[in-house]
């Protein structure tokens, strides 16, 4: 590592991170945008133009707010919860390629912090801590509606975090590869959101639990707890947890198109001197996509009840998950040892058996429905 | 009991009814047509208006504004003091002190004038009761609703200022501040 090579990766670091903070700004400028298109209003618009700058004055009010801490609250704990939430989520961006390998000073410079070679292994191990800041906050608050919401969120989040696991797992499978760069190179010619649709709406569902949007916001359901775990947070300390959960919101949609929507590849390269612009364009154009999506759903569907939101993780995506990934296994190795023709033909016949075999099973299990009350012998 | 009035049984099954019932989408594809029912709200026009920035004109008979005391065309008041108005206001927002008029200079037409007449913004719910009750319609609602204090005693409002038609809207100094 010579000078030069520490000027590029610190560059990147200082880059990413900077990225990141403007692009939550943007995002929840644009989500407060849209939701409010979807209800025919305008949204925010006085400060700046269209009200670009609303999200930048509000972080600079809750930095100039007093931050309160409660006296029942577990200090130490209660202080180190926000920063939890806020460095794994940038943490887990640091695995995405956001732009092909650019040449700089003569040397080829990936445009992404880190190609680890257990990159979504990375991204599901800073997911995972991010429950740990729910927790921490809510039970150091030493106040009820926080606990709730933590104990909520903590089981919401376990659950989902095994359905996304195994969507991964099937990419992982069909890839073949850990590493992202890797993935984003495999699906030079399809996207694997087409031979991997299923996985990728069991993640898109799994995602937006794990990063408690709507409908899955349990963990801060305002109507019933409040603000969840984080009530008795306020100013700089309440802007973290915020920040954290809108960065977190833009690393899943990044990951998203990374593992299925073919990552930084696009239609039309861009050539000369701005070669690099165009990998880097489609990259933004496809989160964003995906982050509209997310609003959407927002926009539409109510908060999910709390039992019925466990029966769908635990009843349907984890089943159909590991169903999955019999069949990702099934359409991988299959072809391999018996030929192409043979090979596809059987595992689409495996797969239409384990499905039906499944749905009799289901049906015997489903406890029969009451008959319908019979008319007779009501009164006349 | 012998069966005179009609039963369940003998209502008529609206068959077609039951039938919309079961055509409507369930689960999965409900949730996508409400995704599609809502992006489609996308395309339509914002209903926002910019309010301090453009100020739409009130409707032509719109009269949810603060009150205003009329004259006859001859200059005379309207009002005669008989503060049927303050009786009728159920938040004790106005107060009146009718006087009797001097013969040679009258200030309204009749025995008797109002010689102060004060409304209190901050206690006025504008239900209007009292132009209701007013018996020679001096005193009416206008359309004017920016009314902004930054003290007590700016809400009350005198009979000098009542006595005024209103400003324009969108050029009272207090409203103004936002824009």
């Amino acid at each position: 590592m010579t000078g030069i090579d520490w000027v590029l990766l610190v560059g990147r670091v200082i880059l990413v991170f900077v990225a990141l903070l403007i692009s939550v700004l943007l995002y929840i400028w644009m989500e407060r945008k849209v939701i409010a298109d979807f209800q025919t209003r305008t949204g925010p618009m006085r400060a700046g133009p269209r009200g670009v700058l609303v999200t930048f004055a509000d972080g600079l009010k809750l930095f100039f707010k007093e931050s309160i801490s409660p006296t029942n609250a577990d200090r130490p704990v209660y202080l180190l919860a926000p920063i939890i939430a806020t460095i794994p989520a940038f943490l887990a961006f640091s695995v995405i390629p956001f732009g092909a390998p650019v040449v700089i000073f003569g040397r080829t410079v990936p445009l992404q912090l880190a190609d680890l070679n257990i990159g979504v292994l990375w991204v599901l191990a800073m997911t995972s801590i991010g429950v740990y800041a729910v927790v921490l906050a809510g039970w150091s608050s030493g106040s009820n509606y926080p606990l709730l919401g933590a104990v909520r969120s903590t089981a919401q989040m376990v659950s989902y975090e095994v359905a996304m696991s195994l969507a991964l797992v099937a990419v992982i499978m069909f890839s073949g590869h850990l590493k992202m760069s890797e993935i984003v190179a495999q699906q030079d010619k399809v996207w694997n959101v087409i031979p991997q649709f299923p996985a990728f709406v069991v993640y898109l569902i799994c995602a937006l639990a794990e990063v408690n949007r709507p409908p899955f916001d349990l963990a801060e359901a305002e109507s019933e707890l409040v603000a969840g775990f984080h009530t008795e947070y306020s100013g700089i300390r309440f802007a973290l947890f915020y920040l954290g959960e809108y960065v977190n919101t833009v690393t899943v949609s990044a990951i998203a198109v990374t593992l299925f929507l073919g990552g930084w590849r696009g239609w039309w390269p861009f050539h000369g001197a701005a070669a690099w612009l165009g990998p880097v364009l489609w990259f933004v154009l496809k989160v964003t996509a995906v982050i509209y999506v997310y609003i959407l759903v927002r926009g539409t569907l109510p908060r999910m009840r709390y039992d019925r939101l466990m029966n769908f993780g635990w009843k349907y995506l984890i089943p159909f998950g590991l169903f999955w990934v019999l069949a990702t296994g099934a359409i991988v190795v299959l072809p391999d040892r018996y030929g192409h023709r043979r090979g596809a033909f059987m595992a689409v016949g495996i797969i239409v058996a384990v499905w039906l075999v499944m749905s009799l099973v289901k049906q015997l299990l489903e406890s029969p429905r009451p008959a319908p009350a019979s008319r007779e012998g009501l009164a006349t | 009991m012998s069966g005179t009035s009609p039963t369940p049984e003998d209502r008529p099954v609206d068959r077609a009814a039951d039938r919309a019932v079961d055509r409507r989408p369930a689960g999965w594809w409900a949730i996508v047509k409400g995704l599609g029912t809502v992006f489609k709200q996308a395309f339509r026009p914002d209903n926002t208006e910019q309010y301090p920035k453009e100020i739409a004109p009130p409707p032509e008979r719109a009269h949810t504004g603060r009150h205003r005391l009329n004259r006859h065309e001859n200059g005379l008041e309207k009002c005669i003091g008989c503060e049927l108005c303050a009786y009728a206001c159920p938040a004790d927002a106005i107060w009146v002190e009718g006087e009797d008029n001097d013969p040679d200079e009258p200030v309204s037409p009749g025995e008797r004038y109002a010689k102060d007449y004060q409304i209190n913004y901050l206690r006025c719910i504008m239900c209007g009761l009292c132009v209701e009750a007013c018996p020679t319609r001096a005193l009416t609602l206008t359309s004017y609703y920016e009314m902004a204090f930054t003290s007590r005693e700016e809400a009350i409002w005198t009979k000098e200022q009542l006595l005024e038609p209103p400003p324009p809207l969108g050029t009272d100094p207090v409203a103004r501040e936002g824009r």
